[in-house]
């Protein structure tokens, strides 16, 4: 491991009105919710006209976060993945949802891939895509309670029983 | 824009303006052919409706289902096709009947146990499922640079027979889907070969855990490289007897050819990759255009389609088993001696000998298996392809040894997201044959 501290970058660098910021290598916008489509957009336009992986994240107990320059942290964020085959490149984004407006608008029109993306996302935290074309449940049964990724959301045991086992 | 190129563009013909729209005006209605190919009907709306009447009208639609036990939907995947008589209209995958929460399961499972947790999504190609959530976890370590030449060609080794065993597997039971059921035996007896090697290196036949954060579990048995060039020596003349069987035969052709079609945009617009995008003619392959491992240093082909339909599958994975073993090949000529993992005692163990007379190391090992490894804050994404696409893992890491969110971007999951556009205005018996071709592994599906 190396010991180099990276030095304080005072600027932030901007692209499309987004902070970007480097994690491990790779370029992340931290997009604000109402420039969301406008900027996946427009990234489409530069290239990245590939959505490879969206998804969500709780961050329920995570105290104290700091997300990046002028970005209020909330309790959810979606991450979307893009990727540009021409310039061979990813590109992330990161989205603050929060918990009482857990809303997005849906990215099918741009990038209909994004369709079984988002019934997961609806699925496994609740967050609400607007427009999307099928907003069901994809991995759960369809009258299930709860989402099951959401941090508040307790890790069930079922009891095993063992034929024979002395209990 | 000079004013001439704006006059142009304006220029209206009787079909309205042909101008090229840029990307971000396109809608999900010119990206696909069709959007209405999926059929988005719940369950309790399905079961409203009533039964087809004794004499239907000749437009009249029923919807049935097909799974999710069915022979070919490879586990358990459901299909609600709206058909009228034999041809389909619509469809709609449904999945989830594996869903056993792995995501969630990750987030109890620390980094050093987390390798047994996804191994199991993807169960045709494990070692690909290690490899990924090995390299994010590396990349969020800081180690990723220091991994030792051996395990990194080793890792490559494995990645690539895997990649074999899985073709071979799809071989089979795309066989079997058309109704070569010879060829399935054939299939299940090559992928055995290379599983029997599996077994000899990790231990296991599948679900093996090897890659692990900072390398691999152990290094390769002795006489593993007379077990390899075994297993390469016997393909050859086998896989020119399977395109006998299969490739140049007519009813095969007739079978496949045609079916189940899909342009370059509309593959793009779905997110598919693997063979999925490159049977459309997109030469899009990670292991080519993003290099991970040392794959900048073997010569490989990328196999590309040209019509985007279920011969071109078919085909582009044929030959990728070819391309695998020139690469392995390769790897036997280039096999670095050295270690096989990382020797950073907080990634991982000490050898063993050093437990024996050093208290630290015995502290160290007994430490790793308990409480794990802490991986320093941050996030993520690595993607890497996979034997059905890119298969990537996104962690979150809070500063603990437990990833504070685990998800896998499954290429099977978004591929069959393609099924209902490829199946639109096919028959029936065509739906098995688009399935089959798609190769989606319910497990990772699922997760």
């Amino acid at each position: 491991m190396s010991d180099v501290v990276e030095p304080v970058v005072e600027t932030v660098e901007l692209q499309h009105g987004c902070p970007v910021v480097n994690s491990h290598g790779q370029r992340v916008l931290l997009v604000a919710r109402d420039k969301y489509v406008a900027v996946v957009k427009a990234l489409a336009d530069e290239g990245f006209d590939m959505c490879v992986d969206l998804t969500g994240v709780d961050y329920l107990n995570v105290e104290n976060r700091t997300v990046g320059a002028d970005i209020v942290p909330e309790r959810f964020e979606v991450v979307v993945n893009l990727l540009s085959l021409t310039k061979r490149e990813r590109i992330r984004l990161r989205v603050q949802v929060p918990e009482n407006d857990a809303t997005l608008p849906s990215l099918f029109d741009v990038h209909p891939g994004t369709e079984a993306h988002e019934r997961e996302t609806f699925d496994m935290f609740g967050i609400v895509f607007e427009g999307h074309p099928d907003p069901t449940r994809i991995l759960m049964p369809e009258d299930w309670d709860g989402h099951p990724l959401r941090k508040d959301y307790e890790q069930g045991n079922i009891p095993v029983q063992f034929k024979g086992a002395h209990s | 824009m000079s004013t001439t190129e704006n006059t142009f563009a304006a220029a209206g013909t009787s079909e309205g303006g042909q101008e090229l729209l840029s990307r971000s005006e396109l809608t999900a209605k010119e990206l696909l052919r069709e959007v209405g190919s999926v059929l988005r009907m719940s369950e309790s709306e399905a079961a409203a409706l009533g039964a087809v009447e004794h004499e239907a009208p000749e437009d009249q639609t029923m919807i049935i289902n097909m799974g999710p036990q069915h022979p070919s939907t490879h586990g358990v995947l459901r299909l609600m096709l709206e058909l009228q008589g034999e041809t389909v209209l619509r469809c709609k995958p449904i999945i989830g009947y594996l869903h056993t929460g792995m995501e969630k399961t990750g987030e109890a499972l620390t980094y050093m146990q987390g390798g047994t947790n996804v191994t199991r999504m993807d169960y045709l190609s494990p070692l690909n499922n290690e490899l990924v959530f090995s390299l994010a976890v590396e990349k969020l370590l800081g180690i990723d640079g220091d991994i030792p030449e051996r395990a990194v060609w080793m890792r490559m080794l494995l990645s690539e027979l895997n990649r074999m065993s899985s073709h071979l597997l799809f071989l089979a039971t795309n066989g079997m889907d058309i109704g070569a059921v010879s060829m399935m035996l054939y299939g299940w007896r090559e992928r055995e070969e290379v599983l029997r090697f599996f077994q000899k290196v990790t231990g296991l036949r599948m679900n093996h855990n090897f890659i692990r954060p900072g390398g691999l579990a152990a290094d390769l048995p002795a006489g593993w490289r007379d077990d390899v060039l075994a297993i390469l020596e016997n393909l050859p003349s086998r896989l020119e007897e399977y395109d006998i069987l299969m490739t140049g035969q007519p009813i095969w052709r007739e079978r496949l050819q045609g079916v189940g079609a899909i342009t370059a945009r509309e593959a793009m617009a779905l997110g598919c990759t693997g063979p999925i995008l490159r049977s459309t003619g997109v030469a899009w392959d990670l292991r080519r255009d993003m290099p991970y491992l040392r794959y900048d240093d073997v010569e490989f082909d990328v196999i590309v389609g040209q019509y985007g339909d279920a011969y071109d599958r078919y085909a582009i994975r044929f030959n990728e088993i070819r391309e695998s073993m020139r690469i392995v090949y390769q790897i036997l000529d280039r096999m670095p001696s050295g270690d096989y993992r990382i020797q950073n005692k907080k990634v991982t163990p000490p050898p063993r000998a050093r437990i024996d007379e050093s208290m630290e190391a015995l502290i160290h090992h007994f430490k790793i298996f308990t409480e794990g490894f802490k991986v320093p804050e941050g996030e993520v994404y690595v993607g890497i392809e996979s034997p059905r696409g890119e298969i990537g893992c996104y962690i979150v890491s809070d500063g603990s040894s437990n990833p504070y969110r685990m998800h896998m971007r499954a290429p099977s999951f978004v591929n069959i997201q393609a099924l209902p556009h490829m199946m639109r205005g096919g028959l029936v018996a065509d739906a098995v044959a688009v399935i089959s071709s798609v190769d989606p592994v319910l497990g990772e599906v699922d997760r």
